[in-house]
């Protein structure tokens, strides 16, 4: 009876240990997620030099607003690195079109510093990965493609190490603003992950800015009513 | 109001490509002085003959890379509720009627349409609504749709991010 007693103490001592093991982690892993997404404000890549950006562009609509804000930032956000779903060669000609015209306003108005940035620095690349959710796909089926972008996305991140991750809503960004996040958690740089929700959301937020709300260091809505119900968002009226 | 564009995107909405095609439709536009109909009808399952009316010039296609063109050329865009047609047309001034496609249900692009209806930017009808829509319609009620500030954005990010 005792021997039994004793086996039975030990299985729930060890279950105990393991548990508490597991919380450990798990509540070390949130404190540093907290203290990675907190150190947001204070970091201010802009005063070493230019921005290494990642932009994420989806297909269509998402595209084309995104590069209506690319056109609104100055040369110090150089190189650009776009990401696209690999089965999108719409987003690809608007790029290649946008970063053409991009190169030829150059020079009026600009410090011998972005002109020497403008002829020395590669200007931007285009990077594929698989598309991580297919419009109207099932949640299940998108958890599964979701987690095979990640496997696409987190070497991509840590070898281009962006200083930002901008995105607008296609489901791509998910898995690039999450690698981003990771390169934070294990101290090697603080990824800033700034998301602008796409025009379109009037009152609701899109699915991938409902997972990147509170994991994003800015997020901007365009309407104020999305502004009242996502107090931590940033309205500035419209701004594609 | 010579020439009319109407757009579906890249959905398809027979209704409206339908509609737009009855004599009464016809003979409402042309009491707008509408001469040249154009319809860009997507996927959709109805490609009217150019010379399936008399009275009206048309011209039907399905797609093109830009539509921006038929907009610039047109005095009035009549369109889907899709967030990219209503955006492109509003940003060329043009007037835009919006048929709302009440067959599809929880669609959230409705969401920006009904909005910019509420703004008074656009004109909001359905499908059986329409030719009434195009007889009473009034577009100086409406107040112009300014740009958005990308600026405002690139200022913001410029200050968070220690840019001089």
């Amino acid at each position: 009876m005792s021997d039994w007693r004793k086996r039975v103490a030990v299985v729930a001592m060890a279950l105990f240990v393991i548990f508490a093991g597991l919380s450990f982690i798990v509540i070390c892993f949130i404190v540093r997620l907290c203290i990675v997404i907190r150190s947001g404000s204070k970091c201010k890549p802009g005063e070493k030099g230019p921005i290494c950006v990642l932009v994420v562009a989806g297909s269509g609509g998402h595209t084309t607003e995104i590069l209506r804000l690319m056109e609104s930032l100055s040369l110090s956000y150089s190189p650009r690195h776009y990401v696209i779903a690999d089965t999108d060669k719409m987003s690809e000609d608007k790029i290649r079109t946008f970063e053409r015209s991009k190169k030829n306003t150059g020079s009026e108005g600009q410090s011998v510093h972005a002109v020497y940035l403008t002829i020395c620095l590669p200007q931007f690349t285009l990077q594929r990965i698989p598309r991580s959710r297919e419009v109207r796909q099932s949640w299940s089926s998108s958890v599964v493609s979701t987690l095979n972008a990640l496997l696409y996305a987190v070497p991509l991140v840590f070898r281009l190490s962006p200083d930002m991750v901008l995105c607008n809503g296609p489901g791509t960004c998910v898995p690039l603003c999450a690698a981003g996040l990771l390169l934070g958690l294990v101290g090697l740089k603080k990824v800033l992950i700034v998301y602008v929700e796409s025009i379109c959301r009037v009152e609701s937020l899109s699915l991938s800015g409902k997972i990147l709300y509170r994991l994003s260091d800015y997020f901007f809505v365009q309407w104020s009513s999305l502004k009242d119900k996502y107090p931590k968002s940033i309205y500035l009226g419209r701004i594609v | 109001m010579k020439t009319v564009f109407v757009t579906v995107g890249t959905t398809s909405f027979d209704e409206l490509i339908e509609r737009i095609t009855t004599p009464e439709a016809v003979q409402a536009l042309k009491g707008r002085g509408c001469q040249q109909l154009v319809l860009q009808v997507g996927r959709g399952s109805i490609l009217p003959e150019s010379d399936s009316c008399y009275e009206l010039g048309i011209n039907a296609f399905r797609f093109k890379d830009s539509i921006a063109e038929d907009i610039k050329c047109a005095d009035l865009v009549i369109s889907h509720a899709g967030a990219g047609s209503c955006l492109e047309t509003l940003g060329a001034g043009k007037p835009l009627l919006v048929v709302v496609n009440d067959k599809l249900m929880d669609n959230h692009q409705l969401e920006l349409a009904n909005r910019l209806y509420k703004d008074s930017h656009l004109l909001y009808c359905t499908p059986s609504t329409l030719v009434e829509t195009l007889k009473t319609m009034d577009f100086s009620v409406l107040s112009p749709f300014l740009p958005g500030q990308p600026k405002h954005f690139a200022d913001f990010l410029d200050r968070a991010l220690g840019i001089q």
